[in-house]
């Protein structure tokens, strides 16, 4: 299933596919999609109203311009290092045609060209087209591109993914939705977190929870001639838990109660060690009146290229104390 | 021509380690050549005889190598340092997908530090920088890698519009399938027909000079490839599409090409021009035409957009044309 949901298309802005491959795994609950396109699961409860998030939408590219000789010219959606596009793979629109993006052979450049990353305005994608009028027979502007990169594999307990920010969280959830909670229970796969958190915002101010929890992908630098100081999480020692970011300070109280239970159930665990990067929960804990909010991510290195590689350990940890902590909340009627 | 260009495109052969591309292109050889042979560089060589007691002897050539990376150190995190092997751009590196060739295959990615922790310093893509992440510990990685493995990209051969395609070594497996092709066409019983697909061109032209004076023969062509149209290219391109491009330049036997261009014209295939004034083309075809008392060379090559990359463009069309050119060409000879 996780293969599956990393494969799956999503783009910011244009989730369709993943959208309709989540309507197709969700069990019992009402179902709403709103405006944006969020999904919302509500399985009624009573007492507090608690939201559980993780984003359905991936970074990609959109199609700004179709030159004259057919080459498609593009921007990034969401945050991507124009490093990792040089030479790869992506598919293009509805229609998912594959494209290589293009830069000139190395042979045709400058000594000070080689080793300066390329920028995003010098790419192009080329989908073989022989000039304007034959490639937009097959794309059109608007239309986004994922990157190739089918989920793999690799040694040991990793796996290789493009789209593990946040299908992991994705995946999660629709193990969480099909346990029964005596707590009014939301399920949301969001929409535009990767362009600024814009779908969590609107679902968040309709269903106006007590508490939220989210669930991530992030950031992993535990790789190689990255300083100590800025690993932020290492992969295999288990799900992370922030205690701060850019967009949000997460609930004292609740990363303590977070904390407890992963001891107590002899979960792995380790904190986000830097305060970078945003997650939905930085605009979820602002609305109507606050909302008591904590996440939980599963590092990925080499976040949004298109080989995201995690440790299936960490991803299991997510799953359990996701799981631990919403059944001891649910014992104690989350009384904080 | 695309089923064979598929089938040679999905075998990988870094330079100096062609064992696993020449065992396929040995067995395709088999089918049309009369005897075919692994010389001590490891380049294959194919003949087809003569039926006449002074032939002409013909050579078609290509190499059968690729660019790629060699394992060069384990850090003791398990990540694999590595070193390139042939004239790889560094900027298509980070984010890519590789094959390590160890005890078994094992899939990598090389690792790119995503934009959350960058610097605005950080615009410089080097090679001592990255590292090769296949999810391995140092005593799995030290237990079944060793320092001088290959790494290959790991690509899908992709048909685009038209017929157009890409995949990770058109460069030079397009000049194989053509050659092989052309072989397959070429039914002269005044010629005596040699195929070389030479190894090592990327680290310095060495297969084919080997092969070629071990031949002798009067005629040599090298099928290679050369700068397809791409939008940022400012110096000379070749679109694709537009049929393949013919050496003129002191690398290339002047009344040969000219015979070469002249049975082109005649038979309506479409051809350029391409014009190098250095006496070394840079490719097969400079190594060849120094070997012995002089060998009458030619260069033939199909324009190739992205050169050198995970993902190199070329039309189909053109490498077909370019068989027919070929064996048309050998089979009029007298």
């Amino acid at each position: 299933m996780l293969e599956r949901l990393s494969n799956a298309f999503g783009v910011s802005g244009n989730e369709s596919d993943i959208r309709n491959l989540l309507l197709k795994e969700i069990g019992e609950g009402e179902i709403r999609i709103d405006t944006l396109g969020n999904i919302i699961v509500h399985k009624r409860g009573t007492g507090k109203k608690v939201m559980v998030a993780a984003h359905m939408d991936e970074v990609g590219l959109i199609i700004t311009e179709i030159t004259e000789k057919g080459f498609l010219k593009f921007s990034s959606v969401g945050g991507i290092d124009t490093r990792v596009l040089v030479s790869k793979r992506v598919f293009v629109g509805e229609k998912k045609i594959p494209g290589i993006i293009g830069m000139k052979a190395v042979h045709m450049q400058e000594r000070a060209e080689r080793e300066t990353a390329a920028k995003e305005k010098s790419l192009y994608i080329d989908i073989g087209a022989k000039d304007k009028k034959e490639a937009e027979e097959f794309v059109s502007l608007g239309d986004t591109a994922v990157f190739d990169s089918a989920y793999n594999t690799l040694a040991g307990d990793f796996v290789k993914g493009k789209a593990l920010d946040d299908r992991v969280g994705c995946r999660v959830l629709l193990d969480l939705l099909r346990e029964d909670f005596s707590f009014d229970f939301y399920g949301v796969f969001t929409v535009q977190e990767e362009v600024g958190l814009r779908g969590a915002g609107v679902a968040a101010q309709r269903i106006m929870p007590d508490y939220a929890l989210i669930l991530e992908g992030t950031t992993c630098s535990d790789t190689y001639k990255t300083e100590k100081h800025l690993t932020v999480t290492k992969s295999g020692e288990g799900v992370a838990i922030p205690v701060m970011d850019r967009s949000a300070i997460l609930d004292q109280e609740m990363v303590r109660r977070l904390v407890e239970t992963a001891e107590k159930e002899n979960i792995p665990y380790q904190f986000k060690r830097t305060t970078a990067g945003g997650t939905d929960a930085g605009i979820i804990h602002k609305t109507g009146t606050g909302v008591k909010t904590a996440i939980l991510a599963v590092p990925v290195r080499y976040l949004h290229s298109p080989g995201g590689v995690m440790n299936l350990k960490d991803y299991e940890g997510m799953r359990s104390l996701s799981h631990a902590f919403l059944k001891r909340m649910e014992e104690e009627e989350w009384n904080f | 021509m695309e089923e064979l260009l598929k089938k040679l495109d999905g075998v990988y052969g870094v330079s100096g380690r062609e064992g696993n591309i020449a065992k396929v292109v040995s067995e395709e050889m088999k089918k049309m050549m009369d005897e075919v042979t692994v010389d001590n560089l490891g380049s294959v060589i194919g003949v087809k005889h003569a039926k006449c007691p002074h032939p002409t002897r013909v050579l078609l050539e290509a190499d059968m190598d690729e660019i790629g990376l060699m394992v060069k150190d384990i850090t003791e995190d398990g990540f694999l340092l590595f070193v390139t092997i042939g004239g790889i751009d560094p900027k298509i590196l980070p984010g890519t997908e590789v094959i390590i060739h160890g005890k078994k295959e094992y899939l990598g990615v090389i690792g790119a530090m995503p934009p959350h922790l960058q610097t605005e310093k950080e615009d410089k893509v080097l090679i001592k920088n990255m590292a090769i992440d296949a999810g391995l510990s140092f005593e799995e990685a030290k237990a079944n890698i060793k320092v001088g493995d290959t790494v290959t990209f790991k690509t899908a051969y992709t048909r685009l519009l038209g017929s157009r395609c890409a995949a990770r070594c058109l460069d030079d497996r397009a000049g194989l399938a053509v050659i092989l092709k052309a072989a397959e066409l070429i039914k002269n019983p005044n010629v005596e027909l040699y195929l070389s697909a030479s190894v090592q061109e990327e680290v310095g032209l060495r297969g084919a000079g080997v092969a070629a004076r071990r031949i002798l023969p009067d005629i040599a062509v090298a099928v290679d490839v050369t700068h397809g149209d791409t939008p940022d290219a400012d110096k000379r391109t070749f679109p694709i599409g537009e049929g393949p491009a013919v050496l003129i330049g002191p690398n290339a036997h002047p009344m040969r090409t000219r015979e070469l261009i002249s049975y082109a014209k005649r038979n309506e295939i479409p051809i350029q021009i391409e014009v190098d004034g250095d006496g070394d083309s840079g490719t097969d075809a400079a190594i060849m035409q120094v070997q012995g008392e002089g060998i009458a060379t030619m260069l033939l090559s199909i324009p190739l957009r992205y050169m050198h990359t995970n993902y190199e463009v070329m039309d189909l069309k053109d490498a077909e044309e370019a068989s027919r050119l070929l064996a048309g060409y050998v089979n009029e000879m007298i």
